[in-house]
């Protein structure tokens, strides 16, 4: 691995080519997307934590940020719409040496998938669950989410959304995640930083990027990808510790971004070992 | 750590027997969600899967239980699930997604009456179809039907051995009599249980191809966390297993998954004969409704009726060899089956034209009794 490591790096430079499926680039996102930026701070997460590349494996469901196991060099799943936490469960439960990644969407991780989500963070399954919040279904051109803002439009809300969008390092905390972050993709070093916590962390981590979806969320609601990044950098308040009940996403009054919560409680394994195994 | 073998005599149910099978095999996982007739499946093993250093989860959904056994399979250890209609249809797009990335794993679906949430729940044999496609897209299935508590025991074990020799999920199509029936059932001793496991890979990692086909067109399959950093997608894929979105790529990726079926039926398809050597009338069953059609053959038997029972214990691959050749000789067929012809339409597939095939069907939340196959019997041939 070091020798391809050093092969790699002769070639482009860039540290992190290891993690990247090389033959795999281009890759499908569109330009002024952020998911690439997310998952560029995933990647230096997984360097930075010192866990061994064997030992991380990178699960995914479908959609856009649902792409990002199939360009990382790693062990990765692309699995069915909404499923990639109960299958990273199995992986989990079944090998519990491997640091299970969950990279997916807003959609896929709350939406078809939010079942899963909140049970997952009950049980407090050992993973990483980075959720990318473009506020819309991206892949199938621009549809309303879970996630969506009020009164934006969307190609199924072509009168604005009538419906409230889930806060959803809020549901992540209400339902037992033990690490809960949400930053945008401005900002690379936090998002990096909070990965590897969560990496080196035992037990349910949630963190939420935003990020902005120039070709079917912000077309129609009149934003460029450059004017989403002037709202993360203008309206956007770090708060550390905030109760996650209070982090709003309003552009007017502010978003809320950082830290929330990291608290420590024994994880579904540990639990079901000491009670189950106990004879 | 417990016995994973039990050897000896026990009076257990069909469902106990499915799940002591599953130990017997090697099975290390389970996760699953309750629903009657499958339930006692998951109780027992998650009784007895942390004894033998196993891991049983209760999910929230079959939906969830299924993609955790598709997820433990490919951390490498040999996983099942058990349920019944409701959760089997919720469970058909990762037993899709099993099928195209190759996973071994064992769907148990112990059969209640449908559609729907039915007649909970009593027995039928109605997902018989479904199990053959009921997930989207074309695709070759194993489907193994039990006819006792005995059964249930050794045909699991079977379920494991296909599924790991043949990288793809096996159905055990049970129903609710005989999951839940009480026999005697006897485990014999662990040396004597032969077990298969998936193939592994030799050679260099970097070099590496995730789907190359071996010699019987089966791929061998690393585990996460061995350093071949595999990538495992639903897209099609090719024999790296990187999406590559095209028909040809597609050809490629559907002759293998359905290939290493279709060129090993010889090794998968099991039938076994009752009084068929001279045979003039031939019942053609499986799972509960094989044991009542075993009972009219005798009765038809003596009352002069030179019947014969063709019992299915593979349905998927169906086993189209051993009915052709039985068409070519005896006067007539009858499918004996809780549900209102779903066997049936393969069997008159294999029969063709010139031989007549009835069908004794029934829309389920009972057996069909041996009298009325006998009755059925005289008043077709």
């Amino acid at each position: 691995m070091t020798e391809k490591r050093s092969k790699a790096k002769e070639r482009s430079g860039h540290p992190l080519d290891d993690l990247l499926r090389e033959d795999r680039i281009p890759h499908i996102w569109c330009p002024g997307c952020g998911i690439g930026t997310a998952f560029s701070s995933c990647l230096k997460a997984i360097r930075s934590s010192g866990v061994e590349p064997k030992n991380v494996v990178m699960v995914s469901g479908i959609g856009c940020s649902g792409r990002a196991a199939g360009y990382v060099n790693l062990d990765s799943f692309h699995t069915t719409h909404g499923r990639a936490i109960p299958f990273a469960t199995g992986l989990k439960l079944a090998n519990p040496v491997l640091h299970v990644i969950v990279f997916s969407g807003d959609g896929d991780l709350f939406a078809i998938g939010g079942n899963h989500l909140i049970h997952a963070a009950r049980r407090n399954v050992d993973m990483t669950v980075i959720c990318v919040n473009n506020f819309n279904y991206g892949m199938t051109g621009g549809q309303v989410a879970a996630t969506t803002p009020k009164s934006a439009r969307t190609t199924t809300t072509p009168f604005g959304n009538p419906e409230t969008p889930f806060s959803l390092p809020h549901i992540a905390y209400a339902s037992g995640a033990t690490y809960v972050a949400r930053w945008t993709i401005l900002h690379t070093r936090e998002i990096a930083k909070s990965v590897e916590e969560a990496l080196l962390k035992k037990g349910f981590s949630f963190i939420e990027v935003l990020s902005p979806c120039p070709v079917n969320y912000g077309r129609r609601n009149r934003e460029s990808s450059l004017e989403t990044l002037k709202i993360y950098q203008d309206k956007t308040i770090i708060k550390n510790g905030a109760h996650p009940s209070s982090v709003d996403i309003d552009p007017e009054k502010g978003i809320i971004l950082g830290k929330f919560i990291d608290v420590d409680r024994p994880t579904c394994k540990e639990m079901y070992d000491k009670i189950c195994r106990s004879e | 750590m417990k016995a994973s073998v039990l050897t000896g005599q026990h009076y257990i149910s069909g469902d106990v027997a499915c799940a002591e099978g599953a130990l017997a095999a090697g099975c290390r996982f389970f996760a699953g969600y309750p629903i009657t007739p499958a339930t006692e499946i998951a109780e027992h093993v998650a009784k007895r899967l942390p004894e033998v250093g196993g891991t049983f989860i209760q999910m929230e959904d079959e939906i969830a239980a299924m993609a955790a056994v598709l997820g433990a399979s490919w951390a490498g250890k040999k996983s099942m699930t058990a349920t019944s209609g409701p959760g089997f249809s919720l469970m058909m797009e990762n037993i899709g997604l099993g099928i195209c990335t190759e996973t071994p794993c064992v769907v148990v679906n112990v059969q209640r009456t449908g559609p729907s949430t039915g007649l909970p729940t009593m027995g039928a044999q109605g997902d018989m179809m479904q199990a053959r496609w009921g997930a989207h897209g074309h695709y070759e299935i194993i489907a193994l039907a039990p006819s006792s508590p005995q059964e249930m025991f050794y045909l699991t074990i079977t379920a494991f051995n296909l599924s790991e020799t043949y990288r793809l999920p096996v159905l055990i199509m049970s129903d609710e009599i005989v999951g839940h029936m009480s026999e005697r059932v006897t485990i014999p001793p662990s040396k004597e249980i032969s077990t298969s496991s998936r193939p592994r890979p030799k050679g260099r990692k970097d070099r590496f191809k995730l789907y190359k086909p071996g010699p019987n067109g089966v791929a061998p399959m690393p585990s996460v966390g061995e350093g071949f950093r595999i990538h495992v997608t639903g897209l099609t894929h090719d024999e790296k297993g990187y999406p590559v979105l095209t028909a040809e790529t597609q050809e490629e990726m559907m002759a293998r998954i359905t290939g290493k079926i279709r060129k090993n039926l010889g090794d998968i398809i099991q039938t076994e004969g009752y009084r068929l050597d001279d045979a003039e009338v031939v019942l053609i069953s499986y799972g509960v409704s094989a044991r009542t059609s075993l009972a009219a053959v005798d009765l038809a038997r003596k009352h002069g009726v030179k019947a014969g029972l063709l019992r299915l214990i593979t349905i998927w691959p169906f086993p189209e060899d051993p009915i052709r050749r039985l068409a070519e000789r005896v006067k007539g067929f009858m499918t004996v089956e809780i549900n209102m012809g779903q066997i049936h339409l393969e069997v008159q597939r294999c029969v063709g034209r010139k031989t007549p095939a009835v069908l004794v069907g029934h829309p389920g939340g009972a057996i069909i009794s041996p009298d009325h196959v006998y009755e059925a019997l005289k008043e077709a041939f």
